[in-house]
């Protein structure tokens, strides 16, 4: 059952023409021969299809055209050449803190958001305590929303949007939002929507949550689809290694190259970062002065690189 | 299916009701956040205006015409509906980007969650003008009546107008001051002041093509002779109500998804 369809989708800003320079730069420029529309196409040719319950991971560079992408599943926008068929009712968690009202207080911003959001009434009235409950704002309800934190706006933002019972759920880097804890139990309540069968859709920067929440993964750059796959390991670790060498892949072979430079590159990490440890734990052996320290080092020493210990004492002695 | 999609269609206009409720409710706090007497300013302010304005057209003109403040005020309350209601119009769009363009709602219930409030400072002006109207000595007559038939054609128009500049306000910003100078022109043009008895009977038809103007006419044929005007002047009304409306209506759906690159 296809959730998402996106055909050969293509998005054109147009920057620099009479609507956006306004009438008297449109003239003086006409005058000065210096007037030029430039185009910007923010996705170029994408394709990808996602079926119910599937979890899509999009990831790519800043401006890659990652979040114009959202903005076209969700109805938005409207793509320039292409079609989105999306089947289901689309929740969407796109840059969540912006758009509420300043000057209301945070219980007015949570119906106002939620009605945006198409709950009704009775709705809001039975979840609003549980709203405020998750967002952690039971004393500020009656506070006017200017005068909360960053954090609080976003944590109310995500609290109200994610009551939802999509089809179809877009986050747009919002499991980054609060403190530690809050992203803990964001994190926690995004799982718990989409193991209901919520199909995902989830563009992040954190390269690790793709590969803990993604079975498939789409990579755009400069609005190019580079690959879609569901191959979810391999492409996030070619994408690693673009990340370190900006090389780009131009086939299947390139991607297994990256991926492979990528696992090398960390194997090698590792064994560097060992050895530094077992010379750090070889030296306290030498110096010796506390028995119990030593010998905890020697113990991690045979756990993880015994080759260290036998070849500078033989490894008989312990 | 016909059952599924009456029930969806009911489902939709339920949400998008509460949405309409939450947004007039915020564009009323927006109006009176910070004021000691709130509410009441919708009462005072027009009602010092219309004072104001006894003060000082009764003593400098219309000396020779009977009612003259009356005259007046029917053309004043409803030119300051007009303004009020297509200039908050005009900004309905370009103010609520932020919201536009993070989440798919009706762009249109911004507009009409505006016009609402203008709507409602409107009636309040109105209950006001009838109370001037007592103290003047104007006779109540079952025209008076007919009175709803010009208001709602009114609303009709300025929520037309509304949406065509709205629409225009977000691809080309200069619209603001080019309908400010035009606002003044039609001011002048609407006969809010004088009377039109000294033109010719040609230029006062073409006064006709001034929706205000015809509005304004119809208000004070009704309160001032106390009869209702002529089928023509229904005619008039509903026509431009209706035109401005689908001009309007055609703007939002052509344009719909292209708002949100010039946000």
């Amino acid at each position: 059952m296809i959730a998402v369809e996106c055909n050969d989708v293509s998005i054109r800003y147009i920057t620099g023409d009479f609507k956006s320079i306004g009438l008297k730069e449109y003239v003086m420029r006409k005058l000065t021969r210096n007037f030029h529309v430039t185009e910007f196409w923010a996705d170029r040719h994408v394709t990808f299809t996602i079926d119910r319950g599937d979890m899509l991971g999009i990831i790519g560079s800043n401006g890659a055209g990652k979040s114009t992408l959202l903005k076209a599943v969700t109805g938005i926008m409207i793509p320039t050449g292409g079609y989105i068929k999306t089947h289901g009712k689309i929740a969407a968690l796109l840059e969540l803190a912006s758009g509420f009202d300043p000057n209301m207080t945070v219980r007015e911003n949570a119906y106002l958001r939620g009605a945006m959001l198409g709950y009704t009434r009775e709705f809001l009235d039975e979840k609003y305590e549980e709203i405020i409950a998750f967002a952690e704002l039971e004393e500020f309800q009656d506070h006017m929303f200017k005068q909360l934190s960053s954090g609080m706006k976003s944590r109310l933002a995500f609290s109200v949007a994610c009551l939802v019972n999509p089809d179809i759920l877009i986050l747009d880097e919002v499991l980054s939002v609060g403190d530690g804890a809050f992203q803990k139990k964001s994190g926690d309540k995004m799982r718990s929507i989409l193991a209901g069968g919520t199909t995902g859709v989830l563009v992040s920067h954190s390269i690790n949550q793709v590969r803990e929440m993604c079975n498939k993964v789409l990579w755009l750059d400069h609005g190019n689809q580079i690959a879609f796959s569901d191959d979810v390991q391999l492409y996030c670790d070619a994408y690693d290694e673009f990340l370190m060498t900006k090389q780009l892949p131009q086939n299947e072979d390139d991607v297994h190259r990256l991926a492979d430079g990528w696992l090398r590159r960390t194997q090698e990490e590792r064994r560097k970062q060992q050895e530094a440890e077992a010379e750090r734990l070889k030296m306290m052996i030498e110096d010796g002065r506390s028995e119990s320290a030593v010998l905890a080092a020697i113990k991690i020493l045979q756990a993880g690189k015994p080759e260290a210990l036998a070849a500078e004492y033989g490894g008989t002695e312990v | 299916m016909v059952s599924k999609t009456i029930r969806r269609f009911n489902e939709n206009m339920k949400r998008n009701a509460f949405l309409f409720q939450q947004l007039v409710n915020r564009d009323f706090q927006q109006r009176y956040k910070r004021t000691v007497l709130g509410m009441a300013w919708s009462i005072l302010s027009p009602l010092f205006q219309l004072l104001v304005m006894m003060l000082v057209f009764s003593r400098l003109f219309g000396r020779g015409m009977e009612h003259y403040i009356i005259y007046l005020f029917a053309g004043n309350i409803t030119w300051s509906y007009y303004t009020e209601s297509t200039n908050n119009g005009m900004t309905s769009l370009m103010g609520n980007a932020a919201i536009l363009s993070k989440i798919n709602v009706p762009k249109y219930l911004f507009l009409l969650s505006q016009n609402v409030s203008a709507l409602i400072n409107y009636g309040l002006t109105i209950l006001i003008f009838f109370v001037f109207c007592i103290g003047d000595g104007i006779q109540f007559t079952p025209a008076f009546f007919m009175l709803w038939y010009p208001i709602l054609c009114f609303v009709i128009m300025n929520i037309g107008i509304g949406m065509v500049l709205s629409a225009l306000y977000v691809f080309f910003r200069d619209i603001q001051y080019l309908y400010r100078i035009f606002l003044t022109l039609l001011q002048y043009l609407s006969a809010i002041f004088y009377t039109l008895d000294h033109f010719g009977p040609t230029i006062q038809r073409l006064f006709l093509l001034n929706p205000v103007y015809v509005n304004i006419k119809y208000w004070r044929c009704v309160v001032l002779e106390g009869i209702v005007p002529s089928a023509g002047y229904h005619v008039l009304l509903a026509f431009y109500a209706l035109l401005f409306l689908s001009i309007g209506a055609f703007f939002y759906k052509k344009f719909n998804h292209r708002f949100v690159y010039y946000f």
